[in-house]
């Protein structure tokens, strides 16, 4: 090896470990938050026909961002890529409808919740799920265990041999597989869309999902014959709640959305958002 | 290294491997049968047969597999023409629309391999047995066929492989294959690489076998190409 | 069927369906391009005579001949964004290094294509006639030169009708790129599909957008080939 190429070596080491050393020096400071949606999850996020993504959480974001004083971008990343991409840094936050659960909280930080929404089942109107126990009722399986053990005893006998249709790595996958593993047939599908063509060719008996695009699914012209039908669940495993997804290490990052979310629940920008997309208000209580 | 995570996952993996290997053979077996159908249309001399049989083989090898898969599965299942026929009950099931899709697909590719098999037989064999007077299903049994099947072979053996890797994408229409489970567990778990690694690992040894086998295979059938012992 | 949905106004989908082709072609060229680069190193690896070059060409050519392209996809996938970031984070860049999804579907179909390039390329060089390079040694010509001249072109005209089909397999596993997202003519027909909840208008069309790209393609090949190879004589016409 030639002296030249040794002090070349050196030089570059010797930068290296100063640009490594300097960030420690100061936090981050956040300037532009990006944001990262599936686009894909109408109502709570959707793809126009430009391309771009509105709805619920992109107006919400616009309303949090603006209350934490940064300046947020919003982009498109697929549901089974959402922690990863967030703990791999290609965005800093997640809205996308993502639910508060013991499980996420291993791998990531939430804010606190800006959403409540139940998971629900959408199938045709005739089907036996519509005649369950606690049928069209809220049943919170944390503060109401009891109800909560009938409506899903109810559930199973319901969906006993049939098929049902969840997103994968979802509360309402988690719920399927742990309470409906061998009476029903679980097919778990990568996009929302994909699972919602299969329920209407018949190839599921039902579909499990958030109310609100349960709502959204059952009020589009060619779902004339599906309707929300059965109990609707918050709590145990379906979560406490919808919270922007924040990497552990952006612990400053998650106290500037401390607060943001709390005042927009209190000066109700939250029902208003809910209201104009969802058509309910899916506020936490 | 976790070896308890890493044996738990290649048992899962290993477990979706009867589902990869029946999607295959099923597939496989089918389009050998449409194949030979499509092959004798080609070589059958009537021009609107062969037309057929040209378009068919244009078509399924000029585009993608995954497109054909989708139209199979979620395109025919949103016509209302298709939910009303007695084909539903067989098109309802992700597993038969897969299997139809492969064997349609792999179809076409070795209904070129036989072609190109068949063209290869020596023209003086055909006459000569003509000459001897066999008849049409005789000649084809005991002269074109067993000739045929030996240039076929090395051409099949990369289709039948080829097929092998085709199954992975039966993990995009909601089978549990090989595949979707290795997906599936780095979604759970949140391990990345290790599944695939390990599903890659899965794969390969079972074409290396597929690969050994037709080997093995053209070996025996061409003693006459071997070189002479001693 | 409702062929309005094809349309190039304002909700028709026509005019994100030829982007989508577009983009197709363009990944397929840059993985072509790629696998030519990675294709012709193998190829010379295995022809170098050299045990351990020789071995690993060989090993490369039999891992990516033996693992589905799907999987090779989603490895390359989430592999460059990983490696990119820890190389980065090596030499002190902080945060994410963003690997677009265009470079890493082109990388995914690139090394795909260059594990049979290699075969390709290196039956082509096997066929050059061992008189003319024994000629071109003999004549004084070094190595660079005799490259250039007689290795380079021959080479080019033996691989044309292997490249050709390769150029419709790289096509074709583009397809496999809308996973991660890419918008792809595959991934346009899905989404399309999906929003508009006609996934047979959109699968076919799709279908028949690569169609016409595959023949289209096949016809310039066929062109180049006949005239590459003028004036060569051949055992078949």
């Amino acid at each position: 090896m030639s002296s030249k190429f040794i002090k070349a070596l050196g030089l570059g080491a010797a930068l290296a470990a100063g640009l490594a050393l300097a960030p420690a020096a100061f936090a981050k400071e956040w300037k532009t938050v990006v944001i990262g949606m599936e686009g894909a999850y109408e109502p709570w996020n959707l793809t126009d026909s430009s391309g771009k993504i509105v709805g619920f959480e992109v107006d919400l974001a616009n309303d949090l961002c603006k209350r934490a004083g940064v300046e947020c971008k919003v982009i498109a990343q697929d549901w089974d890529g959402m922690i990863p991409g967030l703990k791999a840094g290609k965005f800093d936050v997640i809205m996308d409808g993502m639910a508060i659960t013991d499980e996420r909280k291993k791998e990531i930080d939430f804010s606190k919740p800006y959403a409540a929404s139940p998971g629900s089942f959408l199938a045709p109107k005739d089907s036996p799920l519509a005649k369950t126990t606690g049928a069209g009722t809220l049943i919170n399986l944390d503060k109401d265990p009891a109800a909560g053990e009938a409506a899903i005893k109810s559930v199973q006998a319901a969906l006993k041999g049939k098929t049902l249709g969840v997103q994968v790595s979802t509360t309402h996958a988690n719920f399927a597989n742990q309470y409906l593993k061998d009476i029903a047939t679980v097919k778990e599908y990568k996009t929302t869309d994909d699972r919602d063509l299969d329920l209407k060719s018949g190839r599921l008996d039902a579909v499990l999902e958030d109310l609100p695009t349960n709502m959204a699914t059952a009020s589009k012209p060619d779902a004339s014959e599906l309707a929300v039908v059965g109990p609707e669940f918050i709590g145990g495993v379906f979560g406490v709640g919808e919270g922007m997804g924040i990497r552990k290490s952006d612990a400053d990052l998650t106290a500037k959305f401390d607060k943001a979310p709390a005042e927009a629940i209190a000066d109700g920008s939250v029902k208003k958002y809910s209201e104009q997309w969802f058509k309910v208000d899916m506020t936490p209580r | 290294m976790d070896f308890d995570f890493i044996t738990k996952t290649f048992v899962r993996l290993l477990a979706a491997l009867p589902l990869t290997l029946s999607v295959w053979f099923l597939s496989v077996v089918l389009g050998g049968l449409v194949a030979a159908g499509v092959t004798w249309m080609r070589v059958s001399g009537l021009r609107p047969f062969e037309l057929f049989a040209r378009a068919y083989v244009t078509v399924f090898r000029g585009t993608p597999l995954l497109i054909q898969l989708f139209v199979v599965y979620y395109g025919l299942a949103s016509l209302p023409a298709v939910r009303a026929s007695l084909f539903w009950p067989f098109l309802r099931e992700a597993f038969n629309c897969a299997v139809l899709s492969l064997a349609l697909c792999t179809a076409a590719y070795q209904a070129e391999i036989f072609r190109g098999a068949l063209l290869a037989v020596p023209h003086g064999q055909v006459e000569a047995a003509r000459a001897c007077g066999m008849s049409g299903f005789l000649m084809f049994r005991r002269i074109v066929f067993p000739i045929a099947l030996r240039h076929a072979l090395p051409a099949y053996s990369t289709e039948m492989i080829s097929m092998v890797k085709a199954t992975a994408l039966v993990s995009l229409v909601t089978l549990w294959d090989v595949m979707s489970v290795a997906l599936k567990i780095r979604n759970d778990t949140l391990v990345t690489y290790l599944p695939l690694i390990l599903a890659g690992a899965i794969y390969f040894v079972v074409n290396y076998i597929l690969g050994a086998a037709f080997l093995a295979l053209e070996r025996r059938l061409s003693p006459h190409l071997r070189p002479r012992p001693g | 069927m409702d062929l309005a949905i094809f349309g190039f106004g304002k909700g028709g989908w026509g005019l994100a369906l030829l982007q989508g082709a577009a983009m197709t072609l363009l990944v397929s060229a840059c993985g072509l391009l790629i696998g030519a680069a990675i294709g012709g190193f193998v190829a010379w690896a295995r022809l170098s005579g050299k045990l351990l070059a020789g071995g690993l060409g060989q090993t490369y050519a039999a891992l990516f001949r033996g693992l589905p392209e799907l999987l090779i996809v989603y490895f390359v996938y989430f592999g460059t964004s990983t490696i990119l970031t820890e190389t980065a984070l090596f030499f002190g860049h902080e945060g994410f290094v963003g690997v677009p999804a265009f470079a890493a579907g082109a990388l995914a179909v690139g090394v795909i294509s260059g594990a049979y390039q290699a075969e390709v390329f290196r039956a082509a060089y096997l066929a050059i006639a061992r008189g003319e390079l024994e000629a071109a040694v003999s004549v004084g010509m070094n190595r660079a030169l005799m490259a250039r001249r007689i290795i380079v072109p021959q080479v080019l005209r033996f691989a044309l009708p292997g490249l050709g089909n390769l150029w419709q397999v790289a096509l074709k596993d583009s397809s496999l790129i809308s996973v991660t997202g890419l918008t792809e003519l595959m991934r346009v027909s899905q989404v399309g599909a999906g929003s508009t909840h006609r996934p047979f208008a959109f699968y076919l069309g799709g279908a028949a957008l690569y169609l016409v790209m595959t023949v289209a393609t096949t016809r310039f090949f066929d062109v180049a080939e006949a005239r590459a190879t003028r004036g060569m004589r051949r055992a078949t016409g």
